[in-house]
């Protein structure tokens, strides 16, 4: 006997889930089978192959943008971290003027669009504060990590402060009345309560980083191209299966990503329940 | 209890001074540069000149660019509802599901979500392709049956079809996740008593649920409906020349056409328009609040 309210067990509704999973799912699902076939088309199947697998791990080029995307990602995370959870301490335990304004300013890379940050960006490195272009390898990514930073420390602060509010003041103060320095109190009861929204929050950002097109098209010059920007490159220029395996990589890394933060998120869940 | 800054003043600056400088100087000034931009004239190729007019503006609302705002909001708006019928159900089908199949349709409705936006709107390209998959497949079938002469691949892309497919693709999670948050919160005894004095599923989605869930629809339709504004990737790979949205349009005057001031006025109207669409939401969610007993 089946309940008023089991939606799922209706037919109707199972058909239209399906139909919405075929959506989501066979482009995605083509462009990786297509990865592995034995032809230049991506249309018709010719044998599994890993040929153009071979041909990306030749592509040093792409190899570089590849390690770039990296570099910029785990800098921008690093950023990031520290400056949101900088600004959900403060949210969370001072009251001053101008909070209001800040907790708007803080909230507005979230929301703006990306173009008008791209172009910002692209007119402030350019003509106000030009990025010396002839820097060593990876200061040369300085622009790129600055303009990945801006957008993501907000989404971190986000979670932090989120974590932070489950917090429990008297700890702090116990520590405190004690005679635990400001430092101390940070470092070992605040960090070990934080660990779960620190988690969530550099996987968010190294995230974020990683998957940006649109904002680094317009910060990054000639010498500094990313993982995203070349792929972009490559689309614009010929559809090959070259591009499915590049993709196929980077779908992997970003499942393998947000498998490892559910599994701390659901860790830290079990422990919590426990 | 909060604290008044002066009772841990080290506390509060080592907190407070990194992300307010950076803040100020890394993002708000970039975007204060292109605001005054936007109210400057190019003199030289190079030099930009800050005269006060309103003629980069002005020149935004003549018909050309007027049609392509108007478009963008029209895509906007299509994809938005075309989300909202798709997502809707399924939101409705997550929400009543028992724990185990909720998290996997959860899992399932966010990895898209996860994956690379180039990457996404490649896959699609890839499949509604001349020679992509959904061609060759009805080529496929057109050869079959006999008396039907050569196949003419369907113009599935390079068009405004293609634009709002893709932009329905990509975003889709938007719609689903927080109509999925809304709903999961409904008090279920409200839907059951709707159900047991006589009034059908349908009628009670339309006159219980969604009326109960308007503040998580809301949010899913601004949700959804700002970043498809706002989109630059899925019309500059999917659409055709005719199907240019204004991020398209303000890409181009920073790259190619070199007129940043007019440009830079256009980022604004977007902005604008952005924050018009999330003021209305506050109201009317503030509204539906205030209206609750």
């Amino acid at each position: 006997m089946r309940g008023p309210l089991d939606y799922l067990g209706r037919w109707p509704l199972r058909l239209w889930l399906g139909l919405v999973g075929l959506f989501l799912y066979l482009p995605l699902v083509a462009l990786v089978a297509f990865s592995f076939n034995d032809s230049r088309r991506t249309t018709v199947w010719r044998g599994f192959s890993l040929t153009w697998y071979r041909e990306l791990f030749a592509d040093t080029e792409l190899l570089t943008a590849f390690g770039n995307s990296l570099v910029i990602a785990a800098a921008s995370t690093l950023i990031s971290l520290i400056l949101g959870t900088a600004a959900a301490l403060l949210l969370w335990r001072f009251r001053f003027a101008g909070k209001a304004a800040l907790e708007a300013a803080l909230g507005l890379p979230i929301v703006v669009p990306e173009i008008c940050l791209g172009v910002a960006f692209l007119v402030f490195f350019t003509a106000i504060v030009p990025w010396p272009g002839e820097l060593p390898w990876p200061f040369s990514l300085g622009a790129i990590i600055i303009a990945h930073t801006t957008f993501s420390f907000s989404f971190v602060a986000l979670v932090v402060r989120a974590r932070l509010a489950g917090f429990d003041g008297a700890l702090a103060e116990a520590a405190r009345d004690l005679g635990a320095s400001e430092w101390r109190i940070f470092r070992d009861i605040m960090v070990p309560h934080l660990v779960p929204g620190l988690v969530a929050g550099a996987l968010l950002a190294f995230t974020l980083s990683l998957d940006d097109f649109v904002i680094t098209f317009f910060t990054s010059g000639p010498d500094t191209i990313t993982f995203p920007i070349k792929v972009y490159s490559m689309v614009r220029f010929s559809v090959t299966p070259a591009v499915n395996a590049a993709s196929t990589l980077l779908i992997l890394l970003t499942a393998a990503l947000t498998a490892l933060a559910l599994w701390l998120q659901g860790a830290d869940i079990a422990k919590q329940a426990a | 209890m909060l604290q008044r800054p002066g009772a841990a003043r080290g506390v509060f600056a080592a907190t407070g001074l990194p992300p307010i400088v950076w803040l100020l100087a890394l993002f708000l000034a970039p975007l204060a540069v292109i605001w005054a931009y936007s109210f400057g004239e190019n003199r030289t190729l190079v030099d930009i000149a800050i005269t006060g007019s309103w003629a980069n503006y002005a020149r935004a609302l003549k018909p050309l660019y007027l049609a392509i705002l108007l478009k963008s909001l029209g895509f906007a708006a299509l994809t938005t509802f075309i989300c909202f019928i798709l997502g809707l159900p399924v939101a409705l089908a997550i929400s009543f599901a028992s724990p185990r199949a909720k998290l996997l349709l959860l899992l399932a409705v966010m990895l898209p979500f996860w994956t690379n936006l180039l990457i996404r709107t490649y896959a699609l390209m890839a499949i509604l392709r001349t020679e992509g998959l959904i061609n060759s497949g009805i080529g496929a079938i057109w050869s079959l049956v006999p008396g039907l002469g050569p196949f003419e691949p369907l113009p599935l892309i390079n068009n405004n079809f293609a634009v709002v497919v893709g932009l329905v693709y990509v975003h889709l999670p938007f719609m689903v996740l927080p109509l999925y948050a809304a709903l999961d919160r409904l008090d279920r005894s409200l839907i059951e008593a709707s159900l047991d004095l006589g009034a059908g599923h349908l009628a009670t989605l339309f006159r219980v649920v969604v009326p109960l869930a308007l503040p998580g629809i809301v949010s899913g339709i601004i949700i959804t409906f700002i970043p498809a504004l706002g989109a630059y990737l899925t019309p500059d790979l999917l659409g055709g020349t005719n199907s240019q949205m204004i991020a398209n349009v303000i890409e181009r005057q920073f790259r190619s056409a070199n007129d940043w001031p007019f440009g830079a006025a256009l980022s604004f109207l977007l902005m604008y328009m952005t924050f018009a669409a999330l003021l209305l939401q506050s109201l009317i969610v503030r509204r539906h609040a205030g209206g609750a007993p």
